[in-house]
Parts: C-alpha cells; structure tokens; sequence
C-alpha cells in the first residue's frame, strides 16, 4: 500500500471516479489551478475554476446534479459554507422531498476546517452540525487518507448531497491508502482500536487523540474501544450500540463546539436505546461556547486532548451507577 | 424549426387568449375557495397571464423552465392540467408534488418545468447548473429562468449572470417585473428603472417589453429564444408588467396606490388581447363565449378533481427525503 496524504487521497478519488464516470464535474475556487493533474486529464470543461462567489457555486452544482450531473465543488474553508448554505439547506436538501421525489441531487461539498493552521474561528469551524441537523443532506468526515479516498468514492457515487469535511490538521499527513478501488461505505464506522472497559467515540482528527488516550489508559490496565464514526449522518448506531452492551461506558469525542454537537445526539441515541447498559453517566468532550483563537496555544486548548479524554474514562471506569 | 412570425401583428392570438383566461379562471377558482375557506391562499399572477403566456408559447419541448412561488401562469400554459395543480395547492395526493409542495414550489419534471422554489433567487441560482447540463450532456433546448423584480435584487442575480455570461450558458433569463416585492414597491428597492439595465453590465443582452401585450411578448421572447440557441450565451427579457392583486391572498391591498393600480386594470392584458382580436375581425362574440364556455367547464371539472382526491396517507411523511 502506497503511502499518501489525505490531500492526494482526495485526488486519487477524483481522478479514479471521473475515469470510471463522465458525469463527474469538478469545480470551485481554484481547483483547476490547485489540481492541473485533474485538467490535463479530463480537460477545462470538467474541471473548472469559479468565480469568488459560494452561493452561485452551490446552485450551479444543485441545478446540474439535478439534470444529469454529477458535481463535485470544492468551497475552501468551511465557514464560507454560510454563503452557500440557502442553495445546500434549502434547495438540495428540500427540493427532492418537496416536489414528491421528482429530482435526486448527487453532488459532493468539500470544505477544509478543524485547527492545525492557526487561522482563526472564520477559517477554523466545525460546522458538521448544521448539515446533520438539515434533512436530505448527508455528512462525512474522515480521520485518515485511506478512509478520505473511500468515502469521497462513496459519495460521489451516492445519489444524494453530501457535505465531505476535511480536517485541516490531517490534510498533509501520510498515510496507507489501498491501491484497488475500495469504496468505503457512507454510515458505516470503523473500529479503529478495540477495547472493553469504556467506548470512546470521535471523527476526525480527534480519532488520533483518543488513540493516544488509549495507550496511556492501557498501562493503567483500562481497555478503550475507539470507534471513528467516518459518516455523520447517517451514523452507525449499530456500532456504538454494540459496543456499549459491551463496555458499559461511553466517551464522546468531537473538535466541534460541544452545545448541540454531533456527540448530544450519539448520547442521546445510547442514553435511550442502552441505558440498561450503562455503568456509568455518559460523557461528551467538546469544543468550548466560543469562535476558535488563532493563537496556538489557545487554538490547540479548543480541541479535546489526549489527557483530557483520558482523564474522562479514567472516571468513568472509577465511577458506577449505584 | 418552423419559423415563426416575429412581428407582433402576425401572431394568432386566439390560442393565447384562451391560455390566459384558463389562468385567470384557474386563480379566481383559488381565490374564491380562498375567500371561503375551502382552499388555501396563493400568489396570483392575475394581471400577468399575457407575460406568462407570451414567453412560455415561445419555447420548445426541449427548453426547461425554472420558476418561483408565481408560477400559475407558466405551468398551465406549459400544459399542466389545472386539476392536479388545485390538488397540490389543497394539498392532495393527486398533486404534481404528491401533496408536499402547496402551492409556493411546484415543478413537473415530465413537462419540463424544474427545481421551482419559493426562495426569492434560489432559482436564478440553480438555472447556470441545469444549463451546464444541458451543455455538457449535448441535449437540446435552452433554459428559461423566470423571476421577479424583487429576485433581481438578490445577490443571487448578479452571481447568476455573471456566471452565465462567463460560461456561455444558454438562459434566457425572464425578469417578470410586477413592481411589488411582496410589501414594497420596485421604486423603494432598486437602483435603476429597468432590471434589464443591469444586464448590460454583464455583457449580457437585454430588452424591456410591454407584458401585458401578449403577442408583443410572444415575438420578443421567440426573438430573445432564438439569440440564446443561435448563441449559446444568456439573454435577459424583461416583461413590464404589474400585479393587480395582492402578494398572497388575503391581501387586502391598503398599500397600493389606487391611482397607479387603476392604470394597470385598465390595460389588463385579457382584455386588451380580446378587445384587438375582435376589432380586427379575428374573434366573434360567440367565438369568444365559446373559449369562455371551454374554461369554466375545465376549472369546474378540476374543482372536482382536486376535491376528490384524498389526503396523502401518514406514511408519505417520511418518503423521499433521501434518494
Ligand atoms: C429569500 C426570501 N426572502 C423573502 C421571501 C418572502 N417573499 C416571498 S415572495 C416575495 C416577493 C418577491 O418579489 P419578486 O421577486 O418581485 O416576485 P413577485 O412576488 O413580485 O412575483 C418575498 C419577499 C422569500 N420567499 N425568500
Ligand atoms: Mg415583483
């Protein structure tokens, strides 16, 4: 397996995908300067650079992936996703259901966030949330460039909208990325480390704290199960549900603000189904009620670290519901 | 293509005559079940069936049309069958959208009519998309993208021109300027007279054409139609038109000037199209009785139409939401 970073895993996906399909079209603010490998392939109609504007950018992909395309945008960072947000929430989410399933809408949003560059709250925001929260749309976001490549396949693929968020931190790690075409199913997590004292449940870069969390926990003789969720909605609840009958005990991990987060909705869903089972109150690690600080020190604070999130299993395999 | 007369004069107008009283009938059926509480309130076009009719007969099969919460007109003289558009407008199964749009976002896929949405400017947005498709995949027809004045405003417009004139996407763009942006009147919210002005900015051609002449609008949009296919690049008609009753029923109208919308009444465009006809000979008083028979026994029979068919069943709540 070759090693590549999760920026040319992307690249790899495009490129694999618009060979096999002459519907894929790739634009956005300097995609075609950014990935010339991708126009020297499949030429200046097909992949296109755009105008400043993430709201004509967004439509265009709606109207065209309502018609017969298949859009792949890239809008750079995504708080500019608020410029597009009537064309994704509105349009491409709504306007399957609202016209009784007249229209499907296969297009991919790429949009970078997450700390790592200190570039500050309107660079740096994880906004995953909004999407997940928006019907008709479907969220994913890898931790690695093997899942990075997979999933974009997937996506593509899906006749659906799908928001794909890169996190910047992990954009140029390498990392081993299967040669064959290997799609990686949208809402289907991966057990990233298996455990069985306390399931530790994250996406993204945060995957990669919660792993260092566990080999620290592990010479204290506490087993962590880490799942990485991949795809936010839908999400694998089988998954985590399995894994809590087992453990008992469950940590949610997210960079993303924690009021109203992804992890609410993964407690919530467990807190329901497997209450039965748990031994202990469950407990969400998340970004503070704040815009994220281009300062490092401060950028990194935002972000849930790996002491941080043992501390919290530790406490929780100390802790049982009387 | 057979060619069509492009001069006003030589239009028969008696087909677009009837088109727009069907329209008129349609939303006056609205209004009264409205009024009565049988039917929920909608946008009317009445004033604005000679804008509609004149640029909708001026397309192909093959042309695509976009349009917004408005938009009575371009789906009945683009063939829709009035009983299944009073149905979604009631909100029943029978209706384009299975029920699920009402009145404000109604698309026929299978007459080409797509992606309608009642987001002021969402569908000048998505009109530069469904163009590139049609680019792209080699189909024919060209785009048609109606809007409002008030659309116009919306930075949505300027991307969308922009854009189109920068990939040579084939839109004729439809400004449906009524002069009220729901509450406001044009003169309060834009920089210039004429949205057509703006086109220019763009490099985009433009014209500004009485809309409420029905043939004058017909042979302006065949015109305008013609230069995007001969082309391949957007084109901008604007239809001067004024919208006689209120933005959404009831409205009761208390902020209009009743000087300025008294104007307007007496150049509505039903009447101006059957007072030409039979002046010049073409139409007779009992050839127009007969149209008149004609619609009202169509409206009637999509009353019952649309009042016959049931509710959507509760599990239709959940259904389409994903592909
Ligand atoms: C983004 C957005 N803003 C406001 C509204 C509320 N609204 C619906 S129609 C309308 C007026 C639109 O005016 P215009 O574009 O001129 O079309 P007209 O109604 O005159 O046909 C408004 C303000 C909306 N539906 N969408
Ligand atoms: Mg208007």
């Amino acid at each position: 397996m070759p090693a590549l970073t999760l920026y040319d895993a992307i690249g790899a996906a495009l490129t694999e995908e618009m060979r096999r399909d002459r519907h894929i079209i790739a634009f956005g603010e300097g995609i075609a300067t950014k990935r010339h490998d991708l126009v020297a392939e499949f030429g200046a109609l097909r992949v296109r650079n755009t105008p400043l504007a993430e709201g004509i950018i967004a439509g265009t992909a709606v109207g065209a992936a309502a018609t017969g395309l298949r859009p792949v945008v890239d809008m750079l960072f995504a708080p500019f996703l608020c410029y597009a947000m009537d064309e994704l929430v509105n349009s491409a989410g709504k306007l399957r259901y609202m016209s009784g399933g007249q229209f499907a809408f296969p297009l991919v949003t790429l949009a970078m966030t997450g700390a790592g560059w200190g570039v500050g709250a309107q660079h740096n925001h994880n906004v995953e949330a909004w999407f997940v929260h928006s019907p008709g749309l479907k969220v994913v976001m890898p931790s690695n460039p093997a899942d990075a490549k997979g999933l974009l396949k997937a996506a593509i693929r899906d006749d659906n909208p799908v928001l794909f968020f890169i996190d910047i931190g992990l954009l140029y790690q390498p990392g081993d990325v299967p040669l064959d075409e290997e799609v990686v199913p949208l809402g289907k997590a991966a057990v990233a480390r298996e455990g069985s004292d306390v399931t530790v449940v994250s996406y993204g870069k945060t995957v990669h704290h919660c792993r260092q969390a566990a080999e620290m926990l592990a010479t204290e003789g506490i087993s962590a199960e880490i799942i990485d969720l991949r795809s936010l909605k839908p999400w694998d609840a089988a998954t985590v549900l399995a894994s809590v009958e087992r453990t008992g005990r469950l940590v949610v991990v997210h960079e993303a603000n924690r009021v109203c987060g992804v992890g609410a909705e993964i407690a919530a869903v467990v807190a329901e189904e497997a209450f039965a089972c748990l031994k202990a109150p469950i407990v969400r690690l998340g970004g503070p009620d704040a815009p994220v600080a281009s300062s490092y020190p401060l950028e990194q604070a935002f972000v849930p670290q790996p002491e941080a999130i043992a501390a919290a299993a530790r406490r929780l395999c100390r802790r049982q519901i009387a | 293509m057979t060619p069509h007369p492009a001069n006003p004069h030589e239009i028969d107008a008696r087909p677009l005559l009837e088109q727009m009283l069907l329209i008129r009938a349609y939303e006056e059926a609205i209004v009264a079940g409205s009024d009565a509480g049988a039917i929920p309130g909608t946008c009317t076009s009445v004033g604005q069936e000679a804008a509609a009719v004149g640029v909708v007969n001026a397309l192909g099969a093959d042309d695509v049309i976009l349009t917004n919460h408005r938009s009575a007109g371009h789906l009945l003289a683009r063939g829709a069958d009035p009983g299944r558009l009073l149905a979604e407008v009631m909100g029943r199964r029978d209706g384009y959208c299975k029920g699920r749009s009402g009145s404000l976002h109604i698309s026929v896929k299978e007459l080409g009519v797509v992606l309608t949405s009642t987001i002021v400017g969402a569908e000048l947005s998505m009109a530069p998309g469904v163009a590139l498709s049609q680019a792209m995949l080699g189909w024919p027809g060209i785009v048609a993208c109606f809007f409002g004045d008030g659309a116009a405003c919306e930075g949505s417009f300027h991307e969308s021109l922009n854009l189109a004139a920068l990939w040579n996407l084939p839109i004729l763009y439809v400004c449906e300027n009524n002069h009220w942006q729901a509450f406001v009147h044009r003169r309060e919210a834009m920089s210039r007279e004429h949205v057509s002005e703006w086109a220019s900015s763009y490099g985009i051609p433009a014209q500004t054409v009485d809309g409420n002449d029905v043939a004058a609008v017909l042979a302006a949009a065949r015109a305008a139609a013609e230069q995007v296919r001969a082309s391949c690049r957007p084109y901008l008609l604007e239809t001067w038109t004024y919208r006689t009753r209120g933005h959404f029923e009831p409205d009761d109208q208390s902020y209009v000037d009743p000087a300025e919308r008294a104007a307007w009444l007496a150049r509505d465009p039903i009447t101006l199209c059957r007072d030409r006809l039979l002046a010049a000979g073409a139409l007779n008083p009992s050839q127009a009785a007969a149209i008149d028979d004609r619609v009202a026994t169509r409206i009637h029979a999509a009353r019952a139409f649309a009042e016959a068919s049931p509710y959507p069943a509760a599990d239709e709540l959940t259904r389409d939401v994903y592909a």
